[in-house]
């Protein structure tokens, strides 16, 4: 089997640690929104989900800072941010070391990555999960692309990490969703959060869902840093579902909600050969 | 080394109940495990949100290390805030701040 569902979401801890100090009507419509993402992944039945996150220092660091991770492990912890101030208790995530392994096998045979026996999620993974499956019943292999810590992977070798994830997934007989987590536009955990740049994010957006790969990797850190903020960034984890999809975006729903300081994006790519 | 010093306790702090254990009980002792600046050892001891945040952290591990204190998020937006206010602009790194001192953003 191959992937059976691709989707990106954003992942900001606002989402579930804040959601009282938001517009009310504006938090009903982006659960509304998680929730039948949720559906959707779960009508796919896969047996997998492969999340590409930009993580926020949870396991790594500029001691040994991989540009690509994969997680190799049959369970997971998380998250590590104080529950409370999340919003999510802390638990464990299953996992499936024996098909980490196959998929990182095939993987790097064209892209260099770190793998790891160990690694807790942060609200990188963790605030998708909450909505997506909030019983944490579904397989995950985690991913990482370093959006955090620069010098950052380059975005034309994010795509061709979503190229060789699709190769990998391609081999598996499993069933394997693959989700994109980040934000688009935004100055997350400065004075600024609460910035956004709406008119980027949908001009991003509208190449993400036309899976322009010229106006995707057209993008540069120097104009993201100024126009998007450092949380821009994370455009990278968009870009690799793309390159592994193949297909066509739908964005189901976007919104700026300042408090969760992000324009809080929920679309899914259809599967293309 | 010095600001990476610092970034580093705050990685092993924010991920390792063991290290946060230790830090509460005899804090010092954490801390002589990094090769910090006085002015950084002082701010981590007073939690001093607005002078790390000056000192150039990174936002998302300064993120977790007021949610460790139990930080409410309008008091850690003041923090970073009041720090520039006091200690001039943000030193290093990639999380300056782009507004104005007074400014409010999603009504903080
Ligand atoms: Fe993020």
């Amino acid at each position: 089997m191959s992937l059976v569902f691709a989707g990106i979401c954003s992942h900001a801890p606002g989402i579930t640690g804040r959601a009282h100090m938001a517009e009310p009507t504006a938090v009903k419509s982006l659960h509304a929104a998680y929730r039948s993402m949720s559906e959707q992944l779960k009508a796919s039945r896969p047996d997998a989900l492969v999340v590409i996150a930009a993580e926020h220092f949870a396991n790594f660091f500029m001691s040994n800072m991989p540009s690509f991770a994969i997680g190799m492990a049959d369970r997971y912890e998380g998250p590590i941010e104080d529950p409370q101030w999340l919003g999510i208790a802390r638990t464990s995530v299953p996992g499936n070391a024996d098909l980490s392994r196959r998929l990182i096998q095939e993987i790097m045979q064209s892209v260099d990555i770190a793998y790891a026996e160990e690694w807790k999620f942060d609200h990188g993974i963790m605030v998708p999960l909450h909505f997506l499956t909030p019983d944490y019943d579904l397989t995950i292999v985690p991913m990482n692309i370093n959006c955090q810590g620069p010098p950052l992977t380059p975005l034309h070798r994010a795509w061709a990490f979503g190229e060789a994830l699709r190769r990998a997934a391609d081999t598996c007989s499993e069933r394997i969703a693959i989700l994109g987590t980040g934000g688009i536009s935004h100055w997350p955990a400065t004075p600024d959060s609460g910035k956004i740049n709406e008119t980027w994010d949908r001009e991003f957006l509208r190449s993400w869902s036309a899976n322009n790969k010229a106006a995707l990797l057209a993008y540069n850190d120097t104009d993201t840093y100024r126009e998007a903020g450092q949380g821009g960034f994370e455009i990278r984890t968009f870009i690799s579902v793309s390159a592994a999809a193949k297909g066509l975006g739908s964005v189901h729903f976007y919104q700026p909600i300042p408090i969760f300081a992000v324009g809080c994006t929920i679309a899914t790519m259809t599967i293309t050969e | 080394m010095s600001l990476y010093s610092m970034q580093k306790f705050l990685f092993d702090l924010n991920r390792d109940p063991g290290v946060q254990a230790l830090f509460r009980s005899a804090p010092g002792n954490v801390l002589d495990r990094y090769d910090l600046t006085r002015e950084e050892r002082a701010a981590i001891e007073t939690h001093n949100i607005g002078l790390i945040y000056v000192l150039g952290a990174n936002g998302q591990l300064l993120m977790h290390y007021a949610a460790y204190l139990g930080m409410p998020w309008p008091e850690y937006i003041a923090a970073m805030r009041n720090g520039v206010t006091q200690h001039g602009a943000v030193r290093a790194g990639i999380y300056a701040m782009t507004t104005d001192l007074n400014e409010k953003v999603a009504n903080i």
